[in-house]
């Protein structure tokens, strides 16, 4: 089953600390509630978006995965704002 | 003698004043825990040294910290948008020759070889695609961090307020340690 979703944010390319800033401001756009997918090809991105998540308190990490895209592994992460 | 009266005669505290005086603990206990803030001393004006202190405090403030940083003596080269000679006394002038005029033209801390090796590192970050200085400092300003500039390092190496960007704040030690000591996170950069 894939994760549901209500934004993108395609942060591929980026570097530390890139996609996370990216998806602090994309969240914000958000409503409470709601699920915002990023794109990341920052292998690190993996770990941060678990910082995040743990430190947050609006910020809820609902999955992530990795995917091959173009050859190239792309790190998913679903990030759910929480209020 | 009755020696059976005299735990009488100790006042036995009842549990209300128990309560309050746990309650007057609790709130000077809560004065003084840690906020979510992270406090950064730059005091370098290498280019890497700097660049990791704008990606602390760019990733701390994405992560929903407050973060304060305090510039002193050669981390202020970074904050300076250009350089003005009158009005400096001869050390001092020796100084703002001798040093970075802004934070495009920062050393790196090993293998400089007179700006080339900041050049490569520069060209290098180009490549891969990492924010440039410039753009972490933009950024930092978007994300609400509180930039101070050292007053005394300022005034010592002669540094005119107007040299320096806008937008800062200025402050001493006590300025730096009132965030910092209500910091979880702080760094000698």
């Amino acid at each position: 089953m894939s994760q549901i979703f209500d934004r993108v944010l395609d942060a591929r390319g980026l570097n530390c600390p890139m996609p996370l800033v990216s998806a602090r401001k994309e969240i914000g756009n958000l409503e409470p509630g709601q699920i915002l997918k990023v794109l990341s090809t920052d292998r690190g991105s993996v770990a941060d978006f678990q910082g995040w998540a743990k430190v947050a308190k609006n910020v809820e990490l609902v999955g992530q995965e990795t995917e091959t895209m173009d050859g190239a592994s792309v790190y998913v992460h679903f990030v759910k704002r929480a209020s | 003698m009755e020696p059976s009266s005299i735990p009488q005669s100790i006042p036995q505290p009842t549990l209300e004043d128990k309560v309050r005086a746990l309650e007057q603990r609790l709130a000077a206990l809560e004065e003084r825990a840690p906020e979510d803030r992270v406090s950064l001393i730059v005091f370098s004006g290498d280019l890497d040294r700097v660049l990791a202190a704008f990606v602390i405090a760019t990733g701390a403030a994405a992560m929903g910290q407050q973060v304060s940083m305090f510039f002193t003596f050669w981390g202020l080269a970074v904050l300076k948008k250009s350089t003005e000679l009158s009005g400096k006394s001869f050390f001092q002038k020796a100084m703002a020759v001798m040093s970075p005029g802004s934070s495009e033209s920062l050393p790196v801390s090993k293998m400089n070889y007179f700006g080339v090796g900041a050049k490569m590192l520069r060209t290098m970050m180009k490549q891969r695609n990492v924010t440039s200085l410039e753009g972490m400092m933009q950024l930092a300003r978007e994300l609400g961090v509180r930039m101070i500039a050292c007053e005394m390092s300022r005034d010592l190496m002669g540094i005119q307020p107007a040299e320096l960007q806008d937008g800062l704040e200025c402050g001493g030690v006590a300025a730096f340690l009132a965030d910092s000591l209500k910091s979880r996170t702080s760094l000698f950069i």
